[in-house]
This record gives structure tokens, C-alpha cells and sequence, in this order.
């Protein structure tokens, strides 16, 4: 397909992302009653598991805030590395929906090395997080040395193993994206997209929780 | 990731014939899954059983040497010198697991997971949930979890043995009972695989539901199990993870030296537990974060058990009673207040557990409340009963049992839902005898009511009705008679979880109480075999059913027994009307189906007065 | 259609009504002993409130089992909504809970008020498995522990170096208490979550390990009763048992030195 194509698709008015885009039950009727709203059954899937994966969150966030109130409160300094991975974090968000743009632009040659990009500096997140947890130990401060460090494990870790599952995600994403099997003009990587970006805004918010409110 | 599943729609296409191991093993269509989860329910339920019946022996006869019971459990009992008595930290394993099984692995699954497969689709006129393949990979995430809390009977020092509860520290300190060694850790591990698949069901449940309904279904036509699903969907995903948080920190207390609810200065066996630096090795957490983070599942725990059966008889006793539900509207405002207020009562399991007084008066306020939700729900299906033509079938008898049940274990939660009087009952048998009634016994009660009722849909085949009653009158009388005595020894003081009562002079003479409970509970678990007799044989030779014979309205009665491929052979039908049209007077038939348009007469009246006059 | 069932299941229900109010209105609670009188009678509030509900929609489910049979011919009333009744027994029901709420938070907030200043100080700390009973002694006050120090022969970490550990009083499994003086219990416990439950006088408390919670209460009548561990906490959760022994104010001194000497 040509880089040159500019020419939009008239989109439909509801923006339907995911592959194939599956509609709700109508039978070829247009009229239907109900919610008046029609939802790609896949992607407000992806949103109630987004909420489901909050509300965990949310309950790590109340055993943390009351925690953080005794007097043996002892705050951990945070490697310096993690403001590099969040960056990096930050960056392969920025990739992605360079990727994503291209795709609904009609620029599908565009998309793969964006896509690539995203992938890289996830697994650098990665790499990044596990290597800070390294420096930790190496100063002596283990998940049980104190709670700080604890919360500071099991939040990064529960968020980091949640990204693993996005990588996977993102292996599969990018051998649908060789094969061509997205269409251009479409938002084909939007679910991906929104899960991502969830992780990512995830992170922020854990790092802000942990080391700056 | 989404396959629509109305791409399917109508024609007759020929499907190269599936093998084996895709249509009925890893299937992705709702109703083998459906039946996955209820075969599978019902065998953890066995085993539950089984565990509630030792129990039971223990309770009536503490000191009873089980010399056959000794050669089948040999890790449990005493075998040294030829005694079979039971050991306590086999009671606790039971007790434990007993509550973990039923809990979640029967009674979260087979009216959850396993009727609201089976039934989504048909009553919402969807050819099958919306993602078939997260359904099919659910039921087999719920299997790896049965395996796993299966397993850890076997492991070590043997399954968990700190309640179902779990309660830390004595959940979290590998010495403090053995099954706090591998066997809670299986737990924790099982638990995270069923929340897992309850979590995948209840994506589906809610999308399912929200997007797929047919035309003209909207959500004041629904039925009222449809609206159960949804409820039980959306709490789930709003509850469970609380406990997942939970399982997560409590695998790193016991296994990573955190403490998130180990507090400082733990003592085990008169020594203290010291780190390697001569500092106690836990410091600062809360055994009370625990609770919390568990309640806040468990409250709303025990209503994603119930409500489908409220669901269940909403439509059974509609549809034998001849006549249209009274209130439907505040049927379903009333669901939805129980669902919602749920989220706010989880301390009043919390009363005496230390926690601030005043956390605990605002928790009495929505306990208290809740009762009024409850009541409406009585009170509409006894006015549904009044002026009926009732058909005395199998379903309706455990439509009934449910209502009676409701009423009695719902009652005496206002006893306990005052935070004073909740003292002196807190941790007694008063409350096993409030939840097995309410919370167990409506389950129960609807799982065989549902069973009886849409079997004939599932496999084309009616049950025995006979059978079926005298599972039913054998089954009632039972358990009234094994779990309301429990109220008074309750009341009188007796512990729960307790080993040997008659330790305590004041609970010495309840044990003739204690023995007629365990001879009912006996009649109750030899009853069941009347139903796997009913069940398996129905199911292989009983007499054919029709698409609709029971006469009702519902969509799923639309289409054959057992229905075909894609639910439907044609399009699928429309709705014009709620589902409990009936004994109307202008009809020549004394039921409506859904699907059947508006009538003249009919039309006339909504030109003139608008819809609401037809929409109840 | 299943007429004889529909009967059955009336007669089933009335029995259960008969069989359930002739029970329930044996006295099934332990003898009172302490002052929670109020809990006592909130516990005969419910009973009352909550049988005459059972009774009335049990009746009603029966009779209606029993009278609204299908004849085959004709058809059942098609009424399915009436507001106003609907208003009406969810404000009564409302009206009901509210007055249970209101007794609920004036009971817990005068079962759970600061004790009154003259109250006996008594610490219990709950172990794998017994209760350990500390008496401040004659200085009133309670000696420092600290867990470190706990050993088999010191079971809740006693601290010998602070003076005011000298004169502690400590029982095992027993408690001595003092006719018609409040007494508060501060409770505490060693390794897992227990519960300190006197079933004669309306007490129950969790006892967790971390936290130190207080409650009290005033023994009315001499006598002696059980202690009981209402929170499972291990293998010997059913053997936790104590004995409570209420004496005269005057004979206080000398059953809690026999006592000690045991």
C-alpha cells in the first residue's frame, strides 16, 4: 500500500475497534431497542476487565495508604533506574499510537517499525524493573526488609507481570501486523492500545503513589 | 478477539463434523460449558458433602471410635492402637474445606457459571456469549483450580486447615496448625485460578448481556434470572479481586518474609519468631487488613450465591403459579439495591474483631437497611402467590423452599445484623444456621429448582416428576431439620468450628441436639442419590419434551429441546413484551410468549396512552 | 395439578411455624450474669419482631399453598401491581429496621463507652492454648512486657526489671472477679487470632496479636462460669476453656491470692 494514500474511509460514527470488529445482536435490522448504543462486545469487554484489574489495585492502594500511617513508617529511596524505565514506559506509549495512527491513516508501512519500538522499550521496562529490583537487594533491601519495600515488590511486581502478559499480547499483535491482517483505516490495534495504556497510566500512578504523595 | 457470533445466522451451512475433543471437551458453545460447570460442580459438591457428614459424625460423637472411617481417612484418625478417632487438626482441614468447596467451588459455580451458560443466550436471544472462546478457556481455568484445592488434601501436612476465612496470622505462620503448611498455600493458589475463571465468566456474563440482547429485549423485559446474571456478573468483578490482593499479600507473608498482616511480637509455642538479626521477623501489619480486604468479597460473596436463585424462583413461581410477577419493577429495583447496598456491609462479620466502634456502627446501618430490600421481595412473590392457579410440579415445590427459606434464614440475620446482640452470637452456631439457611439452603434449593425446570430445554428429555417430589419433600424436611436447631444451640453458646464441644460444661447437654442435627444431615446427603438417580437416568431415558412444556413465556422456550446449533434454526425471534404475561384476559391462552407482537387491542391502547400502559 | 402436594406443603409449613415458636421460646441463653442486661433484651426484640413476621408470611405462604390450586379452568387473577400497597409494607418494613438501627447504635455505643473510672484493670492475653490472666496488684498498675522475653516459663513476655511487674498477679486459664464492680479487660493475644467469650455475660471480644483492645463490663452474681476461645485458632481452639469465679467484693482479695497460690 502506498505511504501516499491520505484519503480517509468515511468512518463509521462509532469509532468500532478490535479485529473484525463484531457488532451487537441485530440481524441485519437496523432499528433495535434497547441501549440505543451499540458497543463492540470485545472492546467493552477489555474496558470492564480494566475495571476489574482496578478494583484490585484499588484494594492494594487502601492497604498501603493506611499502612503508611504507623509510626515504623521507613521510606525507601527509589533507585534512580526507575525514572528511566518509567520514561521508557512513558515513550512506548507515545510509540504506540504513533503506530496506531499510521494504521488508521492508511499508512501501513508505517506501522511495523513504530510497532517494534513499542515492543523494545516494553521488554526494556522490563529488564529496567527487574534490574532495579537487583539494586535494591544489592543495598540490602529485601521484599520483607521493610513494608515499604514490600508494597513497593508486590506493586511493581503485580504490575510488571500484568505487562509480560501485554508483551505476549504485543507478540501476537505484531505477527497479525506482518501478516497485514489489520485493516488500514481501522483501529485494529485500539484494544491492544487500551490495554497498554491502562498499564502504562498504571505505572504512573503506582510510582506517584509510592515514592511522591 | 471477538468472534460474532450472529455470523452464523439462519442458514442452514454445513460444518465439517466437529471431533470429540472440540464439541464437547474444549467447546466454545455456552451450553456444553454450561454443563461442564454443573457436572463438575456437582462432583466437588460430593466431596463437600462427604466432608460436611464427617463433620457431622465428630460433632455428635466426639470421642466415637470410627474404626472403618479409620482405614478410608488414615491420615485423620488415630489409628495408633487400633482407635479411630478423630484428630482436631483433621476437623480443621474439614471445616475448612468444606466452607472453601461449597462457598466457591458448588455454589459460586453450578447457579453462576454453570445456569448462567446455559441460560444467557437463550433468555437474552443470542446465538452465544459474546466471547465463546474466554468461555471455554474459563471452564478450564475453573477445572485447574478443582484439581489444584483437590490436590492439596495430599500435600504435606494436609489441605488448609485455618478456615475458609483464612484468617492470618494462623493462615500465614507455617507452624501455627498444619494445614498452614503447603496445604493453604494450594488454597491460595486454587482460589486465585477459580477467581480467574469467575472473573472471564462474568466479562462475558455482563457483555453478553449488555450487547447481545435481541430486538426489542429491553432491560425492563428482561427476566428476572437475566437480571440475576448481570447482578452477580457485575459483583463479581467489582468484589473478587478484592481477594485477590488479599491471596497475593498473603503469599508473600508466608513465603517472602513480608508482613502485611504478621504484626510485631508473634510468639509460637513460647518462642519468639526472630529474624536472623535476633528482631521479630514480622513487623507492623494487620491480621485486620485481612478482613477486610476478605469481607469486601465475602459480603457480596454470599449474594452472587443467592441472587441467581431469587433470579430462578422469580420465574418458576410465575410460571406455576399462572400468574404474572407481582411488582416486577421493584423486583428488579430491589436486586439492585441488595447488589449495591452489599458493597457496604462487609464489617458487620467484623463486629468484635477489634476493629473502631464507629466503623462498626456504620456498618450496622446498611446490614440493617438491607432488610428492607429483602422483605419487598417476600412480600411481592406472596402477593405473585395470592389469586393464583397453582401447578404443584417439582420446580414450584423448590421455588417455594426457596421463598421459605429466605424467609427463615433471612430473619434471623437481623438478629446479627445488630452490632450488640451480634456478641453474644458472633461465632456461633446461630450464624451456621442463619447462612446454611439463607445462603446455602436458597442456593441449593435453586440450583435443583433450575435443574428441574429447564433440564427438559437442556436435553430434551423431561425428569421424573415423582422422583423429583420425593427428592424434593425428603430434601426440605431434612434440612429444615439439620440446620434451624442449630439457632437455638446458638443461641445457648455453642462454638463454631469447635472440635469437641463437650469440652464446656454449658454445652454438655445440647449433644442429644447436636445428634438429632447429624441423623438429619445423614437423611440429607443419602436423599441427594434420589437426584443423580432422577438426573442421569432422565437425562438418557426420560420422557421427550417439547419445546415448551411447561407453558411459559421466556425466549428460551422458543426453540427446540434441546436447541439446535445457533440457538435458534432461523433469525432470532423478537421481543414484544416482559416475560410474566400471564392469566390475561384478553388472551385465548392463559400465557403470553415474549415473542408474540402486540395485538390489536394492544396496539390501540399504547397509540392512545403510550407504552407504559403496556410495559406493566 | 399436584393438589395433594400444595397441601403438603402447607402442612409442612404450619409445622414448621408450631415446631419453630414452641422452640424458640424456650430459654435457650445462658443464665445472665453481668450488667448487659440491654443485650438480653434486644436479643427478645428480635426474637419477637422477627417470629411475628415468620409467623405472619409463613401462614400466608401456606394458606396460599393450600387455596390457590389449579382447578384446570380458570385462571388466576391478573393483577400485578398495586403502589400504594407496595409503599405501604416497604415503609412499615423500613419503618421497623429504622427502630431496630436506632436501639442497634444506642446499645454498641453504651456496650462499647469508656469504662467508669473506679473499673478493676485485668489483662488476659490469649495463647496457643490457654489464656493468660495478669492482676495490675496492689500499685494498679501493669508491668511492661515485651515478647522478646517470652520464653516457657514467662508465656506473655513479662518484664522483671520494671518495678511495677513485682506485684502482677498472674493466673492461668482463671479469672477472679469482684461482685458488682465493673471490671475492664484489656486483651491481648501471642500468636494467632483468638476470642475472649464469656458466655454468661454477654462478652466476646476477638483477642488479636498486635492491637490491644479493651472492653468492660460488671459481674452481678457470684457464682462460677466458663470462659470459652470463640475464634479458631489452631488445633487446641476447642480446649481453650477458663473458669470465671465471681466472689463478694469482701472475699475478692483472698480468692485471687488462693488463686495465685494454685
Amino acid at each position: 500500500m502506498s505511504t501516499e494514500v491520505l484519503r480517509k474511509s468515511p468512518r463509521p460514527a462509532l469509532d468500532r475497534g478490535g479485529p473484525g470488529g463484531g457488532g451487537p445482536g441485530g440481524e441485519g435490522d437496523g432499528g433495535r431497542e434497547g441501549p440505543g448504543v451499540f458497543y463492540d462486545p470485545a472492546r467493552f469487554g477489555l474496558w470492564l476487565f480494566l475495571g476489574t484489574l482496578t478494583m484490585m489495585f484499588i484494594g492494594f492502594t487502601s492497604a498501603y495508604m493506611v499502612r503508611r500511617l504507623a509510626p515504623d513508617w521507613i521510606p525507601l529511596r527509589p533507585p534512580g533506574l526507575l525514572w528511566a524505565n518509567t520514561a521508557a514506559l512513558l515513550l512506548s506509549s507515545g510509540t504506540l499510537e504513533a503506530a496506531r495512527r499510521r494504521l488508521r491513516g492508511w499508512n501501513v508501512a508505517g506501522v511495523g517499525p513504530w510497532l517494534l519500538a513499542t515492543g523494545a522499550l516494553g521488554a526494556l521496562f522490563v529488564a529496567g524493573q527487574l534490574a532495579a529490583w537487583r539494586v535494591l537487594a544489592s543495598r540490602g533491601y529485601f521484599v520483607g526488609s521493610n513494608p515499604h519495600n514490600s508494597f513497593f515488590y508486590l506493586l511493581s511486581g503485580v504490575h510488571g507481570v500484568h505487562l509480560v502478559v501485554g508483551l505476549i499480547w504485543f507478540g501476537v499483535v505484531l505477527v497479525k501486523a506482518r501478516r497485514f491482517s489489520y485493516t488500514p483505516g481501522e483501529d485494529g490495534l485500539g484494544m491492544f492500545a487500551t490495554y497498554w495504556h491502562f498499564l502504562t497510566g498504571l505505572w504512573v500512578y503506582l510510582l506517584l503513589l509510592l515514592f511522591v504523595f | 478477539m471477538a468472534h460474532a457470533p450472529e455470523a452464523h445466522a439462519g442458514e442452514a451451512h454445513a460444518h465439517a463434523e466437529e471431533a470429540f475433543i472440540w464439541k464437547y471437551v474444549f467447546s466454545k458453545n455456552h451450553r456444553v460449558i454450561g454443563v461442564q460447570y454443573y457436572i463438575t460442580a456437582m462432583v466437588m459438591a460430593l466431596v463437600a458433602g462427604l466432608l460436611a457428614m464427617l463433620i457431622r459424625l465428630q460433632l455428635a460423637w466426639p470421642a466415637k471410635d470410627w474404626g472403618v472411617l479409620a482405614k478410608f481417612f488414615p491420615m485423620g484418625y488415630d489409628v495408633g492402637g487400633g482407635f479411630g478417632v478423630m484428630r482436631p487438626e483433621f476437623y480443621a482441614m474439614l471445616f475448612t474445606m468444606h466452607g472453601t468447596i461449597m462457598v466457591f467451588f458448588v455454589l459460586s459455580t453450578a447457579p453462576v457459571s454453570g445456569f448462567g451458560n446455559l441460560l444467557i443466550p437463550l433468555q437474552a436471544g443470542a446465538r452465544d456469549m459474546a466471547f465463546p472462546f474466554l468461555n471455554g478457556l474459563s471452564f478450564w481455568t475453573f477445572f485447574v483450580g478443582c484439581v489444584v484445592i483437590l490436590t492439596s488434601f495430599f500435600v504435606g501436612a494436609g489441605a488448609a486447615a485455618g478456615g475458609w476465612t483464612a484468617y492470618p496470622p494462623l493462615s500465614a505462620l507455617k507452624g501455627a496448625v498444619p494445614g498452614s503448611e503447603m496445604g493453604q498455600t494450594f488454597w491460595i493458589v486454587g482460589m486465585v485460578f477459580f477467581i480467574a475463571s469467575f472473573t472471564m465468566g462474568g466479562l462475558n456474563f455482563v457483555t453478553t448481556i449488555i450487547n447481545l440482547r435481541t430486538k426489542g429485549l429491553s432491560p425492563l423485559r428482561m427476566p428476572m434470572t437475566l437480571w440475576a446474571m448481570f447482578l452477580v456478573a457485575v459483583l463479581g468483578l467489582l468484589a473478587f479481586p478484592a481477594l485477590v490482593a488479599a491471596c497475593i499479600m498473603l503469599i508473600f507473608d508466608r513465603h517472602f518474609g513480608t508482613s502485611f498482616f504478621l504484626p510485631t511480637g508473634l510468639v509460637l509455642n513460647n518462642a519468639p519468631l526472630l529474624g536472623p538479626d535476633g528482631k521479630f521477623l514480622h513487623q507492623g501489619g494487620s491480621p485486620l487488613l485481612w478482613q477486610h480486604l476478605f469481607w469486601f468479597l465475602g459480603h457480596p460473596e454470599v449474594y452472587i450465591l443467592m441472587l441467581p436463585a431469587l433470579g430462578f424462583t422469580s420465574d418458576i413461581l410465575t410460571n406455576f403459579a399462572r400468574k404474572p410477577l407481582f411488582g416486577y419493577k421493584s423486583m428488579v429495583g430491589a436486586m439492585c439495591a441488595i447488589g449495591g447496598l452489599s458493597f457496604i456491609v462487609w464489617g458487620h462479620h467484623m463486629f468484635v474483631s477489634g476493629m473502631n466502634p464507629y466503623l462498626a456502627m456504620a456498618f450496622a446501618v446498611g446490614t440493617i437497611l438491607i432488610a428492607v430490600p429483602s422483605a419487598v421481595k417476600v412480600f411481592n412473590w406472596l402477593a405473585t402467590l395470592r389469586g393464583a392457579r397453582i401447578r404443584f410440579n417439582t420446580p414450584m415445590l423448590w421455588a417455594m423452599g426457596v421463598v421459605s427459606l429466605f424467609i427463615s434464614g433471612g430473619l434471623s440475620g437481623v438478629w446479627l445484623a445488630q452490632s450488640a446482640p451480634d456478641i453474644q452470637l458472633h461465632d456461633t452456631m446461630f450464624v451456621a444456621a442463619h447462612f446454611h439457611l439463607i445462603m446455602a439452603g436458597a442456593a441449593l434449593f435453586g440450583v435443583f429448582g433450575a435443574t428441574s425446570y429447564w433440564f427438559p430445554k437442556m436435553f430434551g428429555r423431561m425428569m421424573n416428576d415423582n422422583l423429583g417430589k420425593a427428592h424434593f419433600w425428603f430434601t426440605f424436611i431434612a434440612y429444615y431439620c439439620t440446620f434451624f436447631p442449630m439457632h437455638y444451640i446458638g443461641i445457648a453458646g455453642h462454638l463454631r468450628r469447635i472440635y469437641d464441644p463437650y469440652q464446656y460444661e454449658f454445652l454438655k447437654p445440647l449433644q442429644p441436639i447436636n445428634e438429632f442435627i447429624t441423623i438429619s444431615a445423614l437423611v440429607l446427603g443419602v436423599s441427594q442419590i434420589l437426584f443423580f438417580i432422577n438426573f442421569f437416568w432422565s437425562a438418557f431415558a426420560g420422557k421427550k419434551a417439547g419445546e415448551n412444556p411447561w407453558d411459559a413465556n421466556g425466549l428460551e422456550w422458543t426453540t427446540a429441546s434441546p436447541p439446535p446449533h445457533g440457538n435458534w434454526p432461523g433469525p432470532i425471534p423478537e421481543v414484544h413484551r416482559w416475560p410474566y404475561e400471564y392469566a390475561n384476559p384478553d388472551f385465548p391462552k392463559d400465557h403470553v410468549m415474549q415473542t408474540e407482537p402486540l395485538s390489536a387491542a394492544e396496539q390501540r391502547v399504547m397509540a392512545a396512552e403510550g407504552p407504559s400502559r403496556h410495559e406493566h | 395439578m399436584g393438589k395433594r402436594q400444595g397441601l403438603l406443603f402447607a402442612l409442612a409449613t404450619v409445622a414448621l411455624v408450631a415446631l419453630a415458636t414452641f422452640y424458640f421460646t424456650r430459654t435457650w441463653l445462658p443464665p445472665l450474669k453481668s450488667d448487659r442486661v440491654a443485650i438480653d433484651h434486644a436479643i427478645w426484640l428480635s426474637l419477637v419482631v422477627t417470629g411475628a413476621v415468620f409467623i405472619l408470611t409463613n401462614l400466608l405462604l401456606a394458606y396460599f399453598s393450600w387455596r390457590y390450586q389449579d382447578d384446570g379452568q380458570t385462571r388466576a387473577a391478573y393483577w400485578h401491581h398495586n403502589p400504594r400497597l407496595e409503599w405501604a409494607w416497604t415503609l412499615v418494613t423500613a419503618l421497623i429496621m429504622c427502630t431496630f438501627l436506632f436501639k442497634a447504635l444506642n446499645l454498641w455505643a453504651e456496650v462499647t463507652s469508656p469504662p467508669p473510672a473506679d473499673a478493676m484493670l485485668i489483662e488476659v492475653t490469649g495463647q496457643q492454648f490457654a489464656w493468660n490472666v495478669r492482676y495490675p496488684g496492689p500499685d494498679g498498675m501493669l508491668g511492661r512486657t515485651d515478647h522478646l522475653l517470652a520464653s516457657q516459663e514467662n508465656a506473655i513476655g513479662l518484664d522483671k526489671s520494671d518495678p511495677h511487674s513485682a506485684d502482677d498477679v498472674l493466673l492461668l486459664n482463671q479469672l477472679v472477679l469482684p461482685q458488682d464492680r465493673p471490671v475492664r479487660v484489656q486483651i491481648r493475644s501471642m500468636d494467632v487470632i483468638h476470642s475472649f467469650f464469656l458466655p454468661n455475660f454477654r462478652v466476646k471480644q476477638d483477642a488479636v496479636p498486635g492491637m490491644t483492645i479493651e472492653i468492660w463490663f460488671t459481674p452481678k452474681e457470684t457464682g462460677d462460669y466458663e470462659i470459652a476461645c470463640a475464634e479458631h485458632c489452631g488445633l487446641g481452639h476447642y480446649r481453650m476453656r477458663g473458669q470465671v469465679h465471681v466472689v463478694s467484693a469482701g472475699g475478692f482479695d483472698k480468692a485471687l491470692a488462693d488463686a495465685a497460690a494454685q
